[in-house]
């Protein structure tokens, strides 16, 4: 327990180590969640789009 | 190089190398993060900050590769009319902007107990952050018009003068660095030791595979985007043509 | 007579017509330069230490909020669309244009700037190199500025976007202006920084009247 808790400490920085890090994966996660979420978006948008074009089609 | 200028080619080659940027990415930030926060020593001079360091230097890395991925791809634009070097510009920039700040922020958590202070006004911090804004500016520039090919195009234009004025802002800044050499604060030039490369490298290939997977994605996304905006389009373009009809 | 003098001249005699726009960036300059005593108190010799950073920082501001004028007019009356369609020389018109902006603004912020540093108790061993500072750097001022006036013609929010884009690239200037009138004022040569923002205005002419003319056409197009 005290390993755990002294290698938390970061020799005292741990103020500093891990926000870094904690930023760090804020950053990457963030844009990896917004990309996938707006190619989720388009690829709904996008077979929405087609299924309604070819059920227009059919329907002439 | 022209036969990158076919979407459909284009995509089969970045579609290719996708999984393996991706789980490349996913191998290194798995290894690499154990080595960078537990497993490798605390410097001798920065003592546990030296971990800051490695995520601070490959954002870093990453904030120049995407400019210059960004700059490429606005050139390759403009000179050969390239669609997808636009889309990989366009796609580039707001990781790059990210990226950028990524590095201004731990790079402010690594100054405050290395040098006692958040911000220094140190020639790499400064021109970093004038990179953020240049990033900003391109961002700002290609939202700003109705018509999104003339932001392309524009935002394409800032691109490349942008490239061309980095290495005089670098230049200017590090000149007036030396100039106003702040005399409390003296930036420690450390050595580089070896028990720093591992985590360092490990780190910088995470990063840099990182970027190349959701570059991938976000071409991905891009085209759709393109797809569904010239879909709409002639959709309006029939229902107009059925108008006059009634 | 030559593309070049045409569009000088026909610039030169509009900005004539409507001399208050100079006056107002004149004016601008001046009334932004005289808040900084008030921010920062009116002491001499803080004033006079900061003296050259502040008018350089006030005059890119003031020529900043002039930048729109080069474009923007000949944009929405369709003045722009007809000197791309005949075929003119694209850098050249960019290059008239320029000048004229420059003999417009800079020319005037220029004139008064010794006025202002006056006020600012700048001393004086820094007048001729502060005049001579901006003699060599507005002219990069108006160049560098004409790429983004090009690029935003046509955008909502112009101006502040304007901003954005042009500020970062003028940070050389910047650096190098102020420290030719701080190298004065400590008793060394002017002349190193001189001659590097000599050397800005003549990379600026070379490279950014294609910039813009690449600008203007796709803003055109």
């Amino acid at each position: 327990m005290d390993a755990i808790l002294k290698y938390l400490d970061m020799g005292g920085y741990a103020a500093w180590v891990w926000p870094a890090y904690g930023l760090a994966a804020v950053a990457l996660g963030g844009i990896l969640f917004f990309t996938l979420r707006d190619l989720k978006t388009r690829e709904r948008e996008f077979e929405a789009l087609r299924s309604a074009r070819r059920g227009g089609e059919s329907s002439l | 190089m022209h036969r990158f200028a076919n979407p459909t080619q284009f995509m089969r080659i970045a579609n290719a190398i996708y999984p393996w940027a991706a789980g490349l990415s996913a191998i290194l930030f798995l290894v690499g993060l154990p080595v960078a926060l537990v497993t490798s020593p605390p410097d001798y001079q920065q003592g546990e900050t030296v971990r800051i360091f490695y995520i601070h230097v490959s954002s870093a890395w990453m904030m120049m590769v995407v400019y210059s991925a960004m700059a490429g791809g606005s050139a390759a634009f403009l000179i050969w009319r390239h669609p997808m070097a636009n889309l990989v510009a366009k796609a580039s920039a707001p990781m790059g902007a990210s990226f950028a700040a990524l590095t201004l922020l731990t790079g402010m958590l690594w100054g405050q107990p290395m040098w006692g202070t958040f911000w220094v006004w140190d020639a790499r911090l400064t021109s970093t952050l004038i990179l953020f804004f240049l990033y900003l500016g391109y961002l700002a520039l290609g939202d700003a018009f109705e018509d999104s090919e003339r932001g392309d195009k524009a935002a394409a234009i800032l691109a490349l003068v942008g490239s061309v004025n980095l290495p005089i802002i670098h230049f200017s800044v590090e000149w007036w660095n030396t100039l106003h050499q702040p005399s409390i604060i003296k930036m420690t030039g450390f050595t580089v030791d070896g028990s720093i490369l591992l985590p360092l490298f490990l780190m910088l290939g995470a990063f840099t595979s990182y970027y190349v997977a959701v570059l991938v994605l976000r071409l991905r996304s891009e085209l759709l985007a393109a797809k569904i905006r010239n879909a709409r389009m002639s959709q309006v373009a029939v229902n107009q043509a059925a108008q006059p009809a009634e | 007579m030559s593309v070049f003098s045409t569009v000088l001249a026909r610039d030169l005699r509009l900005a004539l017509r409507q001399s208050a726009d100079s006056l107002t960036v004149v004016a601008f300059f001046a009334i932004a330069t005289v808040l900084f005593p008030f921010g920062v108190g009116p002491e001499t010799n803080v004033l006079a230490r900061i003296a050259g950073g502040v008018l350089w920082v006030t005059a890119l501001l003031a020529a900043l909020l002039s930048l729109d004028r080069i474009f923007a007019v000949d944009f929405e009356d369709g003045t722009l669309d007809q000197l791309v369609l005949t075929g003119a020389p694209l850098p050249v018109v960019v290059l008239a244009k320029v000048c004229a902006h420059w003999l417009t603004t800079g020319v005037p912020l220029i004139l008064v700037s010794p006025i202002l540093a006056v006020t600012l108790h700048l001393p004086i061993a820094g007048y001729v190199p502060l005049v001579f500072a901006l003699l060599l750097g507005t002219p990069t001022v108006s160049l560098v500025g004409a790429v983004g006036a090009a690029l935003v013609l046509g955008t909502r929010r112009g101006g502040v976007l304007l901003s954005l884009l042009v500020l970062p690239l003028y940070i050389p200037v910047l650096i190098f202006g102020t420290a030719a009138v701080e190298a004065a004022l400590i008793g060394r040569a002017s002349t190193p920084m001189l001659s590097v923002l000599a050397g800005f205005m003549v990379l600026a002419l070379t490279f950014s009247p294609w910039a813009t003319a690449a600008a203007l056409r796709q803003a055109v197009e």
